[in-house]
């Protein structure tokens, strides 16, 4: 069972470097907010794990609370791009 | 039953890795933004809901709160990705593959005439 967690989070974590790599080195304003978006369902998914490995409700909350606030900036920031703002 | 649970628990979670780290993937190595928007929001949808729905098999008494989650990375993740799509098309990048097929821009210049008229 505890393998499962270290691959798992391994596999995140390789995920964030790579979309951060995008983020660093993205030719274009798009690229870099596609890579913030990923960024931030990556660590959503990692903080409702986090919460079943530590066994506290909380972290669920503050996974909740992230989803919400990284949706609502990749909306203003897509229609900053746009001009329309 | 306990332990069927955790079984089936565990492979959501283990499907949902995969496929985070396969979106990843394809945003680093997709060649313009349409095809990394295209292998980023996808998978990484089904894979954070899978790791989400994993964890609630594994504890039942906080099903509202993940259930919550799943709705809402359901219905935000392919808004944002919409949205920045058009917003990178109106601000005038082209596609690097050539496929010469333009289905918004007629869409587009039909939606003028309908405004002007």
């Amino acid at each position: 069972m505890n393998l499962i967690y270290i691959i798992v989070f391994t596999l995140m974590a390789i995920g964030l470097v790579l979309s951060m790599i995008r983020f660093v080195k993205g030719p274009r304003s798009g690229d870099r907010a596609l890579a913030l978006d990923l960024f931030s369902i990556i660590i959503t998914a990692a903080m409702v794990l986090l919460a079943h490995v530590f066994e506290r409700y909380i972290y669920i909350d503050v996974a909740l609370i992230y989803a919400v606030l990284g949706f609502v900036g990749i909306i203003v920031i897509a229609r900053y791009i746009e001009g329309a703002l | 039953m306990n332990e069927i649970l955790e079984y089936i628990g565990m492979a959501f979670i283990l499907i949902g890795g995969i496929f985070l780290f396969l979106g990843a993937l394809g945003i680093y190595r997709m060649p313009d933004v349409y095809t990394r928007l295209q292998a980023g929001t996808k998978s990484s949808t089904l894979g954070a809901m899978s790791t989400i729905i994993g964890v609630g098999f594994l504890h039942p008494e906080w099903f509202f709160k993940i259930a919550l989650i799943v709705v809402f990375i359901g219905v935000a993740n392919p808004l944002s990705s919409h949205a920045l799509a058009r917003a990178s098309y109106r601000k005038g990048i082209k596609p690097k593959l050539k496929s010469g097929i333009d289905s918004y821009k007629k869409a587009m210049k039909k939606q003028v005439k309908k405004f002007n008229s």
